[in-house]
């Protein structure tokens, strides 16, 4: 089971996005896909030497819900920074530190804030223990590193357990 | 006819956000806000042509058309990287900016 099926979250997720790629749903189709669910990680399974886990992914709904909200609202935020008076703005730097110890997590919470608009992932210290963040515009560095942790850290903590 | 109005209004939506995007990468003072620009506005300059372009064949065409959804997908984890890769690059190369470093990520 496990050599064959090295990884069946990832298997799940190449079938789903075949179908979507070809664009149509037919028995033709989802085999075609199962196998490629099945191939793509069984070659390629010497990349991926650890399993991320889903201990709630239930949870994740509701996070990418949120998630997709926050950068519509944000989005509008930016726009009205840009066209205002960028000389007016007060970009920092700012070391958030994390929690979370998977790479897989890390990864997320990443991209997560570089998509939230304001703020960006700049670089992560190589003890893997601080994400430097760039915010576009901030007068509270504390305040953006507090909520980023407990908005977008806390859940994926508590998803990837 | 309402559907032209809906595809419409998601299209003037999404080009607006790229050029805000676009406005941004032109306006703002250093490396690092500029950055900010296409990794933000982009994303959801795209995700208004996208849904457009949902709409639009899903109702000219029997069945709906979800493959725009794959771009999104790619796009979404694709732009925080090569983000971080340049903001990385920069750091490393010690460009201008109005923030400050903070200097254990100096190298």
């Amino acid at each position: 089971m496990d050599r064959w099926l090295p990884h069946p979250l990832m298997s799940a997720t190449i079938a789903l996005l075949w179908l979507f790629l070809v664009n149509q749903v037919s028995v033709a189709q989802v085999l075609l896909g199962g196998a490629l669910g099945i191939a793509v990680p069984y070659l390629t399974s010497a990349f991926w030497p650890q399993r991320p886990r889903l201990r709630r992914p239930w949870l994740l709904v509701g996070y990418v819900a949120r998630l997709l909200v926050d950068i519509l609202i944000a989005n509008l935020e930016v726009a009205r920074l840009v066209l205002g008076a960028p000389q007016r703005l007060r970009p920092t730097f700012i070391e958030v530190p994390l929690e979370l110890t998977d790479d897989f997590a890390i990864t997320l919470l990443a991209s997560v804030v570089s998509l939230t608009p304001g703020t960006l992932s700049a670089d992560i210290a190589a003890d893997r223990a601080t994400l430097l963040v760039h915010a576009l515009d901030t007068a509270d560095p504390v305040a953006v590193c507090a909520e980023i942790k407990a908005r977008y850290e806390a859940p994926l903590k508590e998803i990837l357990g | 006819m309402l559907i032209e109005l809906i595809v419409s209004f998601f299209l003037l939506v999404g080009a607006s956000f790229a050029l805000v995007g676009s406005i941004g990468l032109a306006r703002l003072p250093d490396f690092f806000t500029r950055l900010h620009g296409p990794t933000k506005a982009t994303t959801l300059g795209i995700g208004g042509v996208l849904i457009a372009s949902v709409i639009y064949f899903s109702a000219r065409s029997a069945g709906l058309s979800l493959h725009e959804a794959l771009i999104a997908l790619f796009l979404f984890m694709t732009a925080p990287i090569s983000a971080m890769l340049l903001a990385k690059a920069a750091i490393h190369r010690k460009v201008t900016t109005r923030s400050r470093v903070p200097p254990r990520f100096e190298r």
